[in-house]
């Protein structure tokens, strides 16, 4: 069965994946996991889960393109020069 | 080229990183398996010359730094094998491809070790050749080889200081140890000069054209180079080639190597070869009943 | 706890990390080939510390006691000595027998009125901790396995065997030696 193991390099960083091993079993899972990915304390925590665990997502549908899902669906720029220009406090060039 | 191949050839061309479960062309798929497999083989093989002097060496420090580098080299193997396997290629397939000798593994692990002098001398200059291209190719298009490439190349830095320090040791001891890695360095300098390959050009190489390699053979060299010589010279070491040093415009010329005997070697001839691979196979013999009660769908 | 009770100890350790240490490369899958280097190396880490507890009391250095005495002056057992590779089955039966031996051993060192030996004897077991895991991990994995059961029955007798060394230490002793006793006097 294969792992995949995620580790954590410092306390407060996020989990990231690190790789995977090859285990029977959960114990023997966590022995592989920790030795190929902990044994030079270059991490202080590590996820240890069957690859069948986990689910893969990397379709995701946005056909209409709805831009208030992003930056460029907030024109800010001609409105506050108009708004500026309204109270008389344009801004300085 | 298909239209849908062109594309993604543009896409790695310009930088873009290719994932396991992503549409590849099968020659594609072909090459990184087959390039990322000589490396798993070569990490495993590199194993071999280099523990027997687990069993001779002369400190506890050394025995226990020695054994954690051959166990780094194990350990990337492990990490190699799972690429190619989530390929598409399974890692006993892999592993009966070496001992058949049907698949091949990096000159160097060919040849014999012979005092304690090789030690330090694999450990410094082998890991070093080896860390140029594995830093080239931490930008390699296949996005899972070149994550794991990251973590080769930081456990690798700690292989080249122990190698630094056995040999400082003995730089700083008696004549004959001196002597031991002036002979040693004599030894490994052709097949360190020949490690990188032919200089093919970068644009005739498929492995640079897919991205996988970002790095010609040449570049490498000159890198080794210029890291490495003067380190040899400045401990009052000399390489065994007259014609070796750096040109005006920077580039180090040197002689050529001997590509007769890196195309022998790496075909299965090499000094040491058929040694190694019968010791592998006797390993895995002895060894099969345990992948058999443990890893249960292994052959 | 005087420094040749230390060494007995130490000797064990170093002399079963060396046989452990002989898989490294080509145990029967590598995922295990990693696990059990670690093993090898925790076992010399402990032997190499008890060589300087000892190496105090007796004016030398770890590495004089792990290398420079005679092969008979070394007090391990016959059982770490014998050279296993590549029967795993009896591998990981001495290593399953050694640290349910060892436990004992450990624990009483952790009751000595010496607190350097007590403090040391907690350190280490908090590492054997993991290595009785491992083994006992694998014993529960391979119990099924006949030649597995007969290993166990084969080398349970032996386990503490004390006494005159086996030939293959003497082998073992050479190699060991080997470089250091090359060039007299130097710095490796």
């Amino acid at each position: 069965m294969i792992y995949e193991v995620f580790r954590q390099e410092r306390k407060g960083q996020p989990f990231a994946h690190a790789g995977s091993v090859e285990a029977p079993n959960d114990e023997f899972a966590n022995w592989y996991g920790r030795e190929e990915f902990g044994r030079r304390g270059e991490s202080v925590a590590l996820w240890v889960v069957p690859r069948e665990a986990v689910q893969e997502i990397s379709e995701f549908v946005d056909e209409l393109k709805r831009n208030y899902h992003r930056v460029d669906g907030y024109p800010l720029k001609e409105k506050l020069k108009e708004a500026r220009e309204r109270a008389g406090t344009p801004r300085a060039r | 080229m298909t239209a849908q191949e062109q594309e993604f050839l543009d896409y790695v061309q310009s930088g873009g990183q290719v994932e396991t479960s992503d549409w590849m062309p099968d020659d594609y798929r072909a090459k990184l398996i087959k390039f990322i497999e000589m490396h798993g083989n070569s990490e495993l093989m590199g194993v071999l010359p280099e523990r027997e002097w687990i069993l001779r060496a002369p400190t506890l420090q050394r025995k226990l730094a020695l054994t954690a580098k051959v166990q780094d080299e194990v350990g990337h193997s492990q990490l190699i094998y799972r690429v190619v396997e989530d390929l598409g290629k399974p890692r006993e397939q892999c592993l009966e491809d070496l001992i058949a000798g049907k698949s091949k593994f990096h000159n160097v692990f060919h040849y014999p070790t012979k005092t304690w002098g090789d030690v330090g001398v694999i450990a410094w200059l082998v890991d070093a050749a080896a860390i140029i291209s594995q830093k080239a190719l931490l930008k390699c298009s296949y996005a899972p080889y070149a994550r794991i490439m990251k973590k080769i190349c930081w456990e690798e830095s700690f292989h080249i200081l122990h190698g630094r320090d056995v040999i400082l040791t003995m730089m700083n001891g008696t004549d004959e140890q001196r002597e031991l890695v002036q002979e040693a360095l004599d030894r490994w300098w052709g097949p360190l000069m020949q490690f990188h390959g032919n200089p093919i050009p970068a644009e005739d190489d498929p492995m640079f054209i897919w991205r996988i390699k970002s790095q010609g053979n040449g570049e490498a060299r000159q890198q080794f180079l210029d890291g490495y010589v003067p380190q040899i010279w400045e401990l009052g070491l000399t390489v065994p080639d007259p014609k070796l040093g750096k040109n005006d415009n920077g580039v180090w010329e040197f002689s050529e190597p001997d590509w007769d005997e890196l195309k022998h070697v790496v075909t299965g001839h090499g000094p040491r070869t058929q040694d190694r691979l019968g010791l592998r196979r006797t390993a895995r013999d002895e060894t099969t009943w345990v992948r058999r009660a443990v890893l249960a769908e292994a052959a | 706890m005087n420094a040749q009770e230390l060494l007995e100890l130490a000797d064990d350790e170093l002399i079963l990390g060396w046989r452990n240490s002989e898989w490294t490369g080509i145990a029967p899958f590598l995922e295990e080939d990693v696990a059990f280097s670690s093993i090898a190396q925790n076992e010399i880490g402990h032997a190499r510390a008890l060589y300087q507890l000892a190496a105090e009391e007796l004016g030398t250095t770890a590495d004089e006691l792990a290398f420079d005495r005679k092969p008979e002056e070394y007090k391990c057992s016959r059982f770490v000595e014998l050279r296993l590779v590549p029967d795993w089955a009896k591998t990981i039966a001495r290593h399953y027998l050694y640290e349910e031996a060892d436990e004992r051993r450990i624990k009483a060192l952790m009751e000595s009125h010496d607190s350097d030996v007590a403090g040391l004897a907690a350190k280490i077991d908090r590492e054997e901790v993991y290595h009785r895991m491992h083994a006992q991990m694998w014993f529960d994995r391979l119990n099924d396995e006949p030649r597995f059961v007969e290993a166990v029955d084969e080398l349970r007798p032996l386990v503490d065997e004390r006494g005159e060394h086996t030939p293959e230490f003497a082998e073992l002793w050479g190699e060991m030696t080997s470089v250091r006793r090359s060039i007299a006097g130097a710095t490796w």
